[in-house]
């Protein structure tokens, strides 16, 4: 069975169209990254499927419940994590849990906030505010009272945004053990590690999907071809390479250049003036997910204009 | 567990609330402090009759007749002499520089005139503040009057006739007399109106603006139980207050109690009910807690001005009562002023009461329509 499964979802507010014809589909037990850049949509469609929007258009079901009618029924079995911390920071860390557990009704209320406490490792500090918490403990905080009562399908908006890394990767190794455990994920997020991270990976620009599939297959479908340069004064070349059709883009990664474009025969004709430069190494690339959300990214401002 | 209500989740809602409070010591001081503030600030300091106003005497005779009309003008407590022996200009100087509010000259031909049943003394007042001089101003006619018939009754030969008309009666001009009897119960009303409307509404679209909102419709909390949550709270916090302002009353003002205290309870918990969901309806509109702050002073200056409790509500035109009637605090000022001073029973009031209960079945219906489930 799907855990989500949704149609042409569509939202506008007022007149700008934020989120257009969207359709996803989640299997039970995966763990799907949800990407885009800042102001896609991103968060706009995971309140449509939580319940806390509601669709101008489209239809489908959640957890096997109707999108529109049953909104209900679908938060009580979601866990959905907010892009900014919602808990409250003038409560303390337990505090805030055995609310959830009593907004849940999961009794006994005192056995399920002492075990996520334990859970959590923050059993010694559960009387102090929330509010004083670092972030990383803040995210973990959040995720924990968001799957107290077991949802079987977790929604996540950017959970690791400012968090620093060793703490972005707990964070991710606990998700992974949560998916093991048969919950289904969706998680937005716009770091690259993270979505090498998902079974499958959705990319929506200014509300529209783009891609939808497992990395091979997202970046097979962009249809790039990448030559890496390296060697000195790079820059300099930067010019002229753009001004040829033959390359869609350039990015420098460390010392090097990440060339590409769509047609093989005319990014080799493009490169083909640096070949003189013996100092210059020119070798075919993979494609990696960067290159293909740069491109992403710049068709769809173009589409934008 | 039923998705519409659980006395679970309302119970989740309210410890919440209540620990919120606890923890937010400005709220705590102003749910204490502004009552006690108010009602010593109303019932102290802002008289709308004050005595012992600072006075110079020019006194350009010296008789009986006007040492009788100088004792008799400090001893009606309106006038205290804080300077005397001065001449015109020096005691007009201390008037412009506002060290005297009233300058009370006695011309050199005082006692003649007042032999002649017409006593002529001067008496300036400094109006820029009419309320603070305006009793005074009005007494001291007859107060000298008085003072001049006292000293002539120890002299038979002269004509008593002239000083019929000395008994004037100032209160007169201050129809609802405005004294502290009047104005506590009417203080119970805009505490309560002031301290609740403000401090749900923001207490609410703080949860909007911090984001703790979206969370709290993610999670299974209805409407209804957010609401009952919000309001049940502020219910105590007002039940604390009422009892702040009446024990204030009883022992500072010493205020008398004429009425039913059942009766006047049910009245103020009415009203107490009209103002949160107000609170609550203004919280559903506002999206900073800086909006809500300032929607509530929308509504409260107007109710202040309207209701009758600032200005006597028979003395303002037509439309203007009739505006009065869009606010609350006009009916429960009728019901608790009634109540307290006058005895009034449940038929006496039973209009005004009828009134608040429609204040609530509208705001309810208004609260209740405009939360929404989403964020939409
Ligand atoms: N409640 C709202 N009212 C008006 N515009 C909104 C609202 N919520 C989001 N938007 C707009 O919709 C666009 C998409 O927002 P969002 O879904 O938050 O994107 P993302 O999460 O991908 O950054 C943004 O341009 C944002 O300004
Ligand atoms: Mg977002």
């Amino acid at each position: 069975m799907n855990a989500i499964e949704v149609t042409g979802l569509t939202k506008r507010f007022g007149q700008k169209l934020v989120v257009n014809n969207v359709s996803l589909k989640v299997k039970s037990g995966e763990i799907v990254g949800f990407l885009g850049p800042n102001g896609s949509g991103k968060t706009t469609s995971i309140r449509m499927m939580c319940g806390l929007l509601k669709p101008d258009n489209g239809h489908g079901q959640v957890l096997g419940y109707d999108l529109i009618k049953d909104r209900l029924r679908i938060k009580s079995q979601v866990g959905y994590m907010t892009q900014k911390f919602s808990f409250y920071e003038d409560l303390t860390i337990e505090e805030n849990l055995s609310f959830v557990a009593r907004l849940y009704n999961l009794a006994p209320i005192k056995k399920h906030t002492t075990e996520t406490l334990e859970k959590l490792g923050l059993l010694s500090r559960r009387k102090q505010l929330a509010g004083e918490l670092s972030g990383g403990w803040k995210q973990r905080l959040a995720l924990a009272a968001c799957t107290m009562h077991k949802p079987k399908l977790l929604l996540l908006d950017e959970p690791t945004a400012g968090v620093d890394p060793k703490a972005r990767r707990d964070f991710w190794e606990e998700i992974h053990r949560l998916a093991a455990d048969g919950m289904t994920v969706l998680v937005s997020t716009h770091y690259m590690d993270e979505a090498e991270r998902c079974h499958r990976i959705t990319y929506i620009s200014y509300g529209n999907l783009l891609a939808d599939g497992s990395l091979h297959d997202v970046i097979a479908s962009a249809g790039l071809h990448t030559y890496t340069l390296t060697g000195p004064d790079l820059e300099g070349f930067i010019p002229a390479l753009q001004a040829d059709d033959g390359v869609q883009q350039i990015a420098p990664f460390g010392n090097a250049l990440h060339v590409t474009g769509t047609d093989p025969q005319a990014l080799k004709r493009a490169l083909k003036p640096l070949e003189q430069h013996n100092d210059i190494r020119i070798e075919q690339a993979e494609t990696n997910l960067e290159d293909v959300f740069i491109k992403f990214m710049s068709d769809s401002t173009d589409n934008m204009q | 567990m039923s998705s519409v209500f659980s006395l679970q989740r309302l119970f989740a809602m309210l410890i919440k609330e209540f620990i919120q409070m606890r923890r937010d010591r400005i709220t705590f001081a102003m749910m204490l402090g502004i009552p006690l503030i108010q009602l010593v600030l109303f019932g102290y300091a802002i008289n709308n009759d004050p005595r012992g106003l600072p006075t110079a005497l020019v006194a350009l005779a010296n008789d009986p007749y006007s040492r009788a009309a100088i004792t008799a003008l400090e001893n009606s407590q309106y006038f205290k002499f804080t300077a005397t022996g001065l001449s015109p200009s020096e005691a007009r100087t201390l008037m412009r520089k506002g060290d005297v509010t009233f300058v009370v000259t006695i011309p050199s031909d005082f006692a003649k005139q007042a032999e002649a049943g017409r006593p002529n003394a001067l008496i300036e007042a400094d109006a820029t503040d009419p309320a603070a001089s305006g009793a005074a101003v009005a007494s001291a006619p007859v107060i000298i009057e008085r003072a001049v018939a006292s000293v002539k009754e120890k002299n038979p030969s002269l004509k008593q006739d002239l000083l019929r008309s000395s008994t004037i009666i100032h209160r007169k001009y201050n129809p609802e007399g405005i004294t502290q009897y009047n104005i506590v119960p009417g203080l119970l009303g805009v505490i309560l109106q002031l301290t609740l409307v403000m401090m749900t509404s923001i207490s609410l679209t703080r949860e909007t603006e911090r984001g703790t909102m979206e969370n709290l419709l993610a999670m299974p909390a209805s409407p209804f139980e957010i609401m009952c949550g919000k309001v049940l709270p502020y219910l105590v916090v007002g039940a604390v207050q009422v009892a702040v302002v009446l024990t204030a009353g009883r022992i500072l003002f010493h205020i008398p109690f004429q009425g039913d205290l059942t009766l006047l309870i049910g009245a103020i918990l009415v009203f107490v009910v009209a103002l949160i969901l107000l609170g609550y309806f203004i919280s559903t509109i506002a999206r900073t807690q800086m909006q809500a702050m300032q929607m509530t002073f929308f509504f409260f200056l107007p109710s202040l001005l309207l209701s009758g409790f600032m200005f006597p509500y028979a003395g303002m035109p037509g439309w203007a009562q009739e505006l009065g009637e869009i606010f609350p605090l006009t009916h429960f000022l009728r019901v608790v002023r009634a109540v307290m001073l006058k005895g009034a029973d449940w038929s006496e009031v039973s209009s005004s009461v009828y009134a608040l209960f429609v204040f609530v079945g509208v705001l309810l219906i208004l609260a209740l329509k405009r939360f929404k489930r989403t964020l939409d």
